[in-house]
């Protein structure tokens, strides 16, 4: 049953409790939204201006052009780049957001955070030019903090961190075409501006003002990353637990769900202090934070939380009767969740001034006093958990072993360990050799038009298979997490023989006696940028540019326009860039065109349109092939 | 005899009968592969506006059709299982003669074929394609009678509660 729905078995027994209940899920109201409208799955209507909505018909029968004459592609392109833009401006905002926590923190004004990782603070510094002689974590940090926020306005040079972490091939090729953003909210501006009424008609140039927002996404991405990995940690592999059968029936249950670990991080430090009232309150197991979206990513492989559910399956955590609070910051947070909570105990916490929900207990979290604001959302919880029902508890018995926490540096230390003078020679003797056919990675969301988890699950298998070394981030780690995919008996199970034989033996030379898994969680959604740091450092190894890699990227369930942005910088890096969904471009046979093939001549990258994932993973599997043809290396047979 | 009806007040002319109705009678019944077939497909109902309101408009399927009558060809025929005006296209001459003397201004031009296109109430649906996939509910697929007799009901309860 619900195999329309879900293909996760927590998520299916969950959906039996709902359907028992008569709780209105996003699958029901998705269902109730069908038909959607073909002008808008087409990306033919258009509204920014007060003279539309305008729809052109894509069969040709009635209109072709809006009210000003603007046309198919016009319409198109324009609607595609505002997506672009609202993704970056969701990446950035976090990026934005860390920045200011780490001047805070320089400044004295944020004493609950620390500089985790001082190491990583110096070296990315030093790469961005502050000068390090003499000056202290905190000094450097400001400073720092600093340039990271010089990254938004308007500047006089392109954004530093592309700058300072693509390749020089890329560089340059986007510097000849006019692509380098000077500045990431101004770059997300200038969308704004030529998308509106009577700015830019040329779909081809809007397209190519879509990419140039999309490198500045990339930007803040990269910033955020560094900035969460000094301020938090570089994550370390760490062995966790995944699906809902982390929830304990004798504990309170906090969800953080989101994607900013200035919250999170908090919430899960602090957590063991209160554990003692948890327990005179009746939880004889303390405290049990757990994780949801990507907020659960930036936990687990920086706390070993486990990973509860994703994106599209948030609500189900209400549903078991065992949460007893949902703590929220921003991003992929369904406004539905104080309605599904109406029927239960649970205590949906917004904690964000720009992010709030009708029906929610709002905690206003500000970075001065982090661990008070920590402390109240906890003992928020704890009361809510005196309410809780013990009629209506469901806790699924599923409970996966999940290893998470392979950041850019964890590779590299890995491999050092085989060879320490030159770390990623054996990665690249295992391409040559053909052990490893490639690499592909896995990022996006869950898409309530795609049952939960099939096409991440089907391509898995096929990509492992065919010796695809794989990497995932966001839901798609959240995804592989729920299945035991993130586990050395997955490897066992699903590798090809030269990809078992390459991960045994990384696995021995960690010390683990056991291989790696099967697909290396390498972070949350907005962490991409580390997969990155990995390729541009094979591709400089190389003394070629990425769009000569054999490396892909596949975004098989995609749903946010966050991932419509790291889409496009993918296919501008150039990556061969698989989706599971049809963006809305078909209704421009141009923009179509353009996203699909003329892309590979300008940036060696292109979108792969594919909704049957066994086609999907043969199709990725023949660009690896086409890469390694192009590298001389020996094309893999299946 | 089951017939389209509309309530004009909630249609609010989105359009999705028409793209609902072109997708219908097209090859792949795609959104996203029918309209760049060739010959490219129509849709047979429209929703039209006049004094700021919005009006599907749909073929009635007329007992004494017009069209039928013009048919020089004998293209045009009534089917005796449903009572729909159906096309056969084979036997279509492209005269446009049912396009002129359609009340409603229903019957489409396929001009790639030269052939005249109409409504034919989605003989392979339980419910035309419009109908089903109309968000509001303004498109309903019922017995004529059956149709009447809630105009009627409507009607009476107005009459007696006001």
């Amino acid at each position: 049953m619900f195999e329309d729905r879900s293909i996760s078995p927590d998520s299916i027994e969950m959906l039996g409790v709902a359907q028992k209940l008569g709780a209105e899920l996003t699958w029901d109201r998705y269902a109730a939204q069908l038909p959607q409208c073909g002008f808008g799955e087409t990306g033919l209507c258009c509204r920014h201006c007060l003279q539309g909505p305008c729809r052109i018909d894509p069969f040709g029968n009635g209109p072709q052009v809006g009210v000003c004459g603007a046309t198919a592609d016009t319409v198109v392109a324009r609607g595609l780049d505002r997506a672009i833009a609202a993704g970056t401006a969701a990446h950035s905002g976090h990026a934005k957001h860390l920045a200011h926590t780490m001047k805070k923190l320089a400044e004295g004004k944020a004493p609950d955070y620390a500089i985790k990782n001082p190491a990583k603070l110096r070296l990315v510094a030093e790469r961005q030019g502050v000068k390090l002689d003499g000056k202290s974590d905190t000094q450097v940090a400001a400073e720092l903090a600093e340039a990271a926020l010089k990254e938004f306005a308007e500047r006089h040079a392109p954004v530093e961190w592309a700058m300072k972490t693509l390749t020089a091939g890329r560089l340059k090729k986007f510097g000849e075409m006019g692509l380098l953003p000077y500045g990431i909210d101004s770059a997300i501006s200038e969308v704004m501006h030529r998308t509106t009424h009577g700015v830019d008609a040329d779909p081809v140039n809007l397209l190519l003002g879509g990419i140039k927002c999309a490198i500045a996404d990339y930007d803040g991405m990269a910033l955020a990353t560094d900035l969460a990995d000094i301020l938090f940690g570089v994550p370390q592999p760490v062995v966790a637990a995944a699906n809902l059968g982390a929830l304990k029936k004798n504990a309170v249950n906090i969800a953080v769900h989101g994607h900013n670990p200035v919250l999170s991080d908090m919430v899960a430090t602090l957590a063991p202090q209160l554990d003692a009232d948890a327990k005179q309150a009746g939880a004889s197991e303390g405290i049990n934070i757990v994780g949801i979206c990507c907020t659960g990513n930036e936990v687990m492989m920086r706390h070993g939380i486990p990973m509860a559910t994703s994106s599209v399956s948030q609500e189900l955590a209400i549903l078991t009767g065992a949460l007893d609070a949902m703590v929220v910051d921003y991003q992929c947070i369904m406004p539905s969740l104080t309605k599904v909570a109406e029927g239960f105990h649970t205590r949906v916490i917004t904690t964000m001034s720009m992010a709030k929900m009708p029906g929610a207990t709002h905690v206003n979290f500000e970075e001065e006093h982090a661990a008070e604001g920590a402390r109240t959302i906890i003992r928020l919880a704890i009361e809510a958990f005196k309410k809780r029902d013990a009629a209506k508890v469901h806790i699924p018995a599923l409970r996966n072993t999940a290893i998470a926490g392979v950041s850019a540096e964890t590779v590299v230390g890995i491999l050092a360990k085989v060879d320490s003078a030159d770390p990623l020679k054996p990665l690249l003797d295992n391409i040559v050799n053909g052990n490893i056919t490639g690499v592909c990675l896995f990022a996006g969301c869950n898409n309530v038009k795609i049952p939960q988890d099939r096409n991440f699950i089907t391509m898995i298998k096929e990509l492992a298979r065919r010796d695809v070394l794989i990497l995932a981030t966001g839901c798609a780690s959240g995804a592989f997490a729920r299945h035991g995919i993130l586990t050395p008996q997955a490897t066992e199970q699903y590798a090809g023989p030269g990809l078992k034989a390459v991960l045994t033996a990384l696995g021995n030379a960690a010390g683990l006696g056991a291989p790696l898994p099967l697909v290396l969680h390498t972070g949350s959604c907005v962490d991409n940028t580390r997969a990155v740091a990995i390729a541009v450092a094979i591709a400089n190894k190389l003394g070629v540019d990425l769009d000569k890699l054999p490396v892909v990227a596949s975004a098989p369930e995609a749903a946010m326009e966050k991932a419509i942005s790291i889409g496009t910088w993918a296919v501008a890096l150039g990556l061969p860039t698989h989706v599971g969904v049809v963006p809305p471009v078909t209704g421009s046979p141009l923009v179509t065109q353009v996203l699909t093939q003329t892309a590979k001549d300008l940036f060696g990258g292109y979108f792969i349109v594919e909704l049957d994932p066994t086609k999907a993973a043969e199709k990725l599997f023949a660009a690896l092939n086409e890469r390694r043809k192009g590298l001389g290396l020996a094309e893999k047979a299946l | 005899m089951k017939r389209i009806f509309v309530n004009p007040e909630r249609c609010t002319a989105c359009k999705t009968c028409e793209l609902a109705c072109a997708i219908e009678h097209s090859q792949a019944k795609s959104i996203f592969a029918s309209p760049s077939e060739k010959p490219h497909s129509m849709n047979r109902v429209f929703v039209e506006a006049a004094d700021g309101r919005k009006i599907p408009i749909f073929c009635r399927h007329c007992d004494d059709a017009p069209c039928v009558a013009a048919c020089i060809s004998g293209a045009l025929f009534r089917d005796p299982k449903t009572d729909a005006v159906l096309c056969d296209s084979s036997r279509c001459i492209g005269c446009w003669t049912c396009v002129m003397v359609c009340p409603y201004g229903v019957v489409g031009r396929q001009l790639e074929l030269g052939k005249a296109v109409k409504c034919d109430l989605c003989p392979e649906r339980a419910s035309p394609a419009c109908v089903a996939s109309c968000p509001t509910k303004a498109l309903v697929y019922e017995e004529v009678e059956g149709f009447s007799k809630n105009k009627r009901r409507e009607f009476a309860s107005a009459v007696a509660g006001g």
